[in-house]
Parts: structure tokens; sequence; C-alpha cells
């Protein structure tokens, strides 16, 4: 079949495509070119004059210690909100596969939390893991657990992968679930035959099967966990105590609006660039192939 | 090995839809017992339940004697050939057959020894390290019997093995599946909607029709005495023809449109009832025109089978078919066919039963 739309008019099909690229040139292209071009520049501290320094900004981030706790601080992040999301998101929906009463109904209320915002996923979970007022940490204090993420850099990072995982785990979940009503029930109706109990045929059938899912999911994850969730961890920590929670992206803007240092920041910026492409291609490489297993 | 036996198996679906009905019958320990019917008669549930993939709404499944109904899939020491294969793909050729031997802690020494006897009785042996969908269509059949047999089990159930493969494969591997059934002596049950598969692999035939059994027995049996007109009409190919009659006030014959046809065992019923008269095909035979008690048939089209013909047409209103030699009728027209008064089969019209 010609999948192919031929157009007899010429100026047409660009008409079409000119607000997708009008819309990636001004809001995509225009500000990294301009990520870039400040990244090699040094602004007064009024903001009156600028000087080119070639690649001064990139050599003081590289010998800063802090930028390196801060990558340490989003490598442990964005592993534990990729775990936690995906291990409750495969638990949830192994779960939902099963033929169960209501199964539509609990299944669209499983997606709706990926439609709330970070910032008020952010707040939702204040609330809950307050240290005064919330209802998670009262049912701590009894258990000896003294639950403060305002002093407690642990705590404050267990709180933001808590409310960043949790608004994850729908788009995890849904995948998830799609992945398994595709396993042939045969299949596993043969391992079932052939003496494997109901956790080994996990492991050893549907996990297996389920590999090019969970790739998929683990490098969408991981994005998420380095861009998406600003608004988490600023409503919730501002990136505190102590920078415990600061992570790359956030670190960007606390140098560059906070501290005032755009061309600093500016470099961060281009490098989180090269981050995500770099993540991108990888997945768009195995996506392509279909992941084999 | 293992007889298997089944006692009032009925299965309800929620919703009350009645798969299977009150169904009992034996399997002799090492026959080749074959379930057959049209799409939806309860065949496929009935070898479900007897795998333990469904649930047991009333009556027992006996296994080797131990009543199973409560006992799972992997405990009931069964192995079973689905239509689809149902190989694990990411598993190699050799895995998919080690797995069910892993999964019951065969020390790793047999295990290798009974997958390569496996892949050597099935000349699967070059494709070991393949994965499954580097196979054709057979080569996944045999792998998924390879799977079967080299667990050494009780039972081995087949859900419509077959009928993924092409019509040449189908014969080969029907051919091979009942060579090895006979040599490893295991009782089998086996699931097919193919009327030829069923008639020739298996030692035990059960008809099922709308979820109950038709009709129990030899293959040959149900061919030469069908007990209802389903069986009559589901076993044989082309199929049995069915002219519709009364019984006649003279002992031993039957009306068909007024003219009496003799037949060898006058039936228990009185005169006047409606009938249907069952002829086979190859029960008819070409006579001279205007031999007495012949049945005068209309040609309406003939296919070619190479050394016979198969005439389609109509005797009285009814339609027929009849099997002749090539050359022997004209392409259109009227021929005279003799019925063979002890190769009839008559059938109650209200109950469908043999008469």
């Amino acid at each position: 079949m010609e999948k192919r739309a031929v157009f007899g008019n010429r100026v047409l099909p660009y008409g079409l495509l000119a607000p997708q690229i009008a819309v990636t040139l001004i809001f995509f292209y225009w500000p990294a070119a301009q990520a870039v071009q400040h990244s090699f520049l040094v602004q007064d501290a009024f903001g009156l004059s600028t000087e080119f320094v070639w690649f001064e900004n990139y050599k003081q981030l590289f010998s800063d210690p802090s930028y390196y706790r801060t990558l340490a601080t989003t490598v442990i992040f964005s592993t534990a909100v990729t775990a936690v999301s995906l291990s409750v998101a495969l638990l949830l929906a192994a779960m939902a596969d099963r033929e169960i009463k209501g199964a539509t109904g609990y299944r669209t209320l499983l997606i709706w939390p990926y439609a709330v915002a970070p910032a008020v996923a952010g707040v939702l979970w204040i609330f809950m893991l307050d240290p005064s007022l919330g209802m998670i940490s009262r049912a701590m204090r009894p258990l000896g657990i003294d639950w403060n993420p305002r002093l407690n850099g642990n705590h404050a990072m267990t709180q933001v992968v808590l409310a960043s995982a949790w608004k994850q785990i729908s788009y995890n979940f849904l995948f998830f679930l799609a992945g398994l009503q595709a396993i042939p029930k045969s299949v596993i109706e043969a391992a079932a035959i052939d003496g494997a109990r109901r956790w080994r045929r996990f492991w050893t059938i549907i996990l297996p099967l389920l590999s090019p899912t969970t790739f998929f999911l683990v490098i969408v994850n991981i994005v998420y966990a380095f861009f998406d969730t600003f608004g988490t961890i600023d409503t919730m920590t501002g990136g505190g105590p102590a920078k415990a929670t600061e992570t790359l992206v956030y670190k960007v803007y606390a140098d560059g609006r906070l501290g005032g240092d755009l061309g600093g920041s500016a470099a961060q910026s281009v490098i989180l660039m090269f981050i995500v492409i770099s993540l991108t291609a990888v997945q768009f490489r195995f996506v392509e192939r279909k992941v084999t297993y | 090995m293992a007889a298997v036996t089944l006692e009032g198996v009925s299965k309800i679906y929620h919703g009350g839809v009645q798969a299977v009905r009150n169904v009992s019958f034996d399997v002799p320990d090492g026959s080749f017992c074959v379930l057959v019917g049209p799409s939806g008669c309860g065949k496929s549930t009935l070898l479900r339940m007897i795998a333990g993939l469904e649930t047991i709404s009333a009556g027992t499944v006996g296994i080797g004697g131990r009543v199973v109904n409560d006992v799972e899939p992997a405990d009931r020491d069964i192995a079973m050939v689905f239509q689809n294969y149902a190989l694990y793909p990411h598993m190699s050729v050799y895995d998919n057959m080690a797995y069910g031997l892993r999964n019951r802690r065969t020390p790793k020494p047999e295990i290798d020894e009974r997958v390569r006897e496996a892949a050597r009785i099935l000349a699967i042996e070059p494709y070991l390290d393949r994965k499954p969908r580097a196979l054709s269509g057979g080569q996944r059949q045999r792998v998924a019997m390879g799977r079967a047999i080299v667990r050494k089990p009780q039972v081995f159930l087949f859900d419509e093995p077959l009928s993924n493969l092409d019509a040449k494969l189908r014969v080969q591997m029907r051919v091979e599946i009942k060579r090895l059934q006979r040599s490893l002596g295991v009782t089998s049950v086996y699931v097919t909607h193919d009327q030829i598969e069923a008639m020739t692999l298996s030692d035990v035939l059960v008809v099922m029709n709308a979820g109950q059994v038709e009709q129990i027995g030899t293959p040959i049996e149900l061919y030469r005495r069908p007990q209802t007109r389903f069986v009559a009409g589901f076993l044989g190919s082309p199929a049995m023809n069915f002219l519709p009659g009364r019984i006649g006030r003279e002992p031993g014959t039957i009306m068909l449109d007024e003219r009496p046809i003799r037949i060898a065992t006058p039936p228990a019923a009185a005169p006047d009832t409606q009938v249907e008269l069952g002829i086979r095909p190859e029960d008819l035979r070409l006579v001279p025109r205007g031999q007495a008690g012949a049945l005068a048939m209309h040609i309406e089209f003939v296919e070619e089978l190479g050394a016979t013909q198969l005439v389609h047409g109509r005797i009285a209103a009814a339609p027929a078919t009849v099997q002749v030699p090539t050359g022997a009728i004209p392409p259109e027209g009227t021929i005279e066919l003799a019925v063979d008064p002890a190769a009839t089969h008559l059938f109650d019209v209200a109950s469908g039963r043999r008469l």
C-alpha cells in the first residue's frame, strides 16, 4: 500500500509543515542557539557588559566539585525514580492484566495521576509528608522515625523521589499493561504446563518478553527524572536542604536565575542538551531494532 | 502412562453459557483419543479442562486413577501442544525443550540427553541453537512436539496442532504424530475439527456437538454405524447424502417421493414416520437406465478428481453427491443409481437418531 501522500500543489506541503517548523524554530532552536552563545560569554553583575571568554565557563564548571556533587545527586535521583516508578507500575499492570470486575474503571483511575501537573503533584505530597501536618509522617512517628525532610537530606530525597515516581507510574502502567496483553496467553499456559509456578513464570517468561517495553520505559523515565521533575523539586524542597535534592536541571535554574551566573548556567544547559540528545539517540536506535530477545 | 477418565464433566461460563454438558468417557492407557466436532462444540474447552487451564464446573477428571480437578497444570504430569505452538520466543530451541525439565530440577546431563534424543527423533538437531522466529512453521511444530516428548509425561494433549500448517505438511505431520505416539505409547487426547485427522489418528473417536458427546467408538464403528444424523454427516468426505422420505407400509421399504426403496433391516418405527435415508457417495452405484428400484439423479455439475469424478446433483429434490470413475457419465442430464440395501442409514427426522 502507498503510504506516502501525494500532493498536486507544490506549496501546500510546505504550508502544512510551516506551523510545526515555526514552533520548533522559535521554541527550540532559537533558545538552544542562545544557550550555546551565552555559554561562551561572561556578564558583569549588573548586566552592563559582556565578554567573550571561549570555554572558560566550561572549564570552571568541570573544576567545580559542587557540579560533580549535583551530578551524583541527579544520578541517584533518576535511578531511584526510574526503579520505583517502573516496579510499582509493573506490579499494578500485572494485577490489572488479570481479568477482574470493573477493570476498565480501575485502569482509568490508575491513569489519572499522569494528568496532574508536576508542581501540583509536589504540593499533594508535601501535605502528606509534612513533618507536623502530614498523615504519613504522623504514622511514622510511633515507629521511631523522626521524619523531617526540611533538615534531613535523605528524607528530602526520599520525598522528591516518591512524588516524582508517583506521577510517572500511570504512564509506565499503560505501557506495561499493553506489553503484558501482547504476550500470547498460550505461551504462559505452556509454561504453566511445563511446571513453572507463578513467580517462575514471571521471571523466566513474562519479564524477558516485556524487555522491549521495559527498555523503552527506562529511557523515557530517565529523561523524565532528568528534565521534567523541576516543578516537583521546586515546590517540595527547592533543591535543599543544603543542595541535597539539587539535580542538574535545578542547578541550571539556581545558578542562572538566582545566582545570576548566566554564562555558567548556559554552559550547564548545553551539557544537559547533549545528555538528552544521546539518550534519545540510544532510544531511537533500539526502538527501531525492536529490541531483540 | 495413565488412563484419562471423564465423569459428568460440565463447563458453565459466567453468564450461564454452557460450553460442555455432562461429558463422560474413558481414554484407555496408551490409546489415542481424538475429540472432533465443529468449532464452538466445546472440544477445546474439554481439552483445556483436562490440562487444568480451565476450571471444571461439574464432574471429575481423572488421570491415572487420580482425580485432578484441583491439581495445578504443573502437577498433572501432562504435556500439551498448542495450535499456535506457544514456543517461548526469547529462548533457543534447546532451551524451549529443556525448560520443563529445568523447572522440575532434572539433572543437567539428563536434560541434555533427553533434549538431544528428542531432537534426533524429530530431525531438528541442526536448529537447536536457533530462536523460534528463525524456523519454518513445520519446524516450529516439531519443536512444540519435542517440548512435549522430552518431559515423558503421562498424557499428551494436542489442541489442533496441525491447523496452521499447509496441506502437504499437515499430512506428513499427521503420520509422524501417529508413529510417535505408537512408539512412545503415551495416552493422547487430540482435538481437531478435521474429520480426516480424526479418522486416521484415533483409536477412540469422540464426536462432539453443541457441548455434548454425540458418539464414542472406534473410527470405523462411527463410520459404519453412526448413531445420529450429525455423526453421519460429519464423518466421511465427501459427506453422506440425506434423502428425505417416510417409512413405507410394506416392511423393509422407505418411500422416497412415492417410490419404494428397499433397505436391509426394517426399522423399529411406525409406517409414515418422517425419516432421512443416509447413503454415502461411495455406496451409490451407476446402473443402466431403466433398472428397477434405481434412483434418478439430475446432474448439476461435475468435479474432476483425476481417477474419479464427484458428481453433484439432485435426487428427487434433495442435493446429492456421488463418486464415479472418470468418463463413466455424460456431462449433463440424468443418471440412474442403485442403492446397496445393506449400506443405508436411517435417521428419525424429529430426534436425529438412528432408526
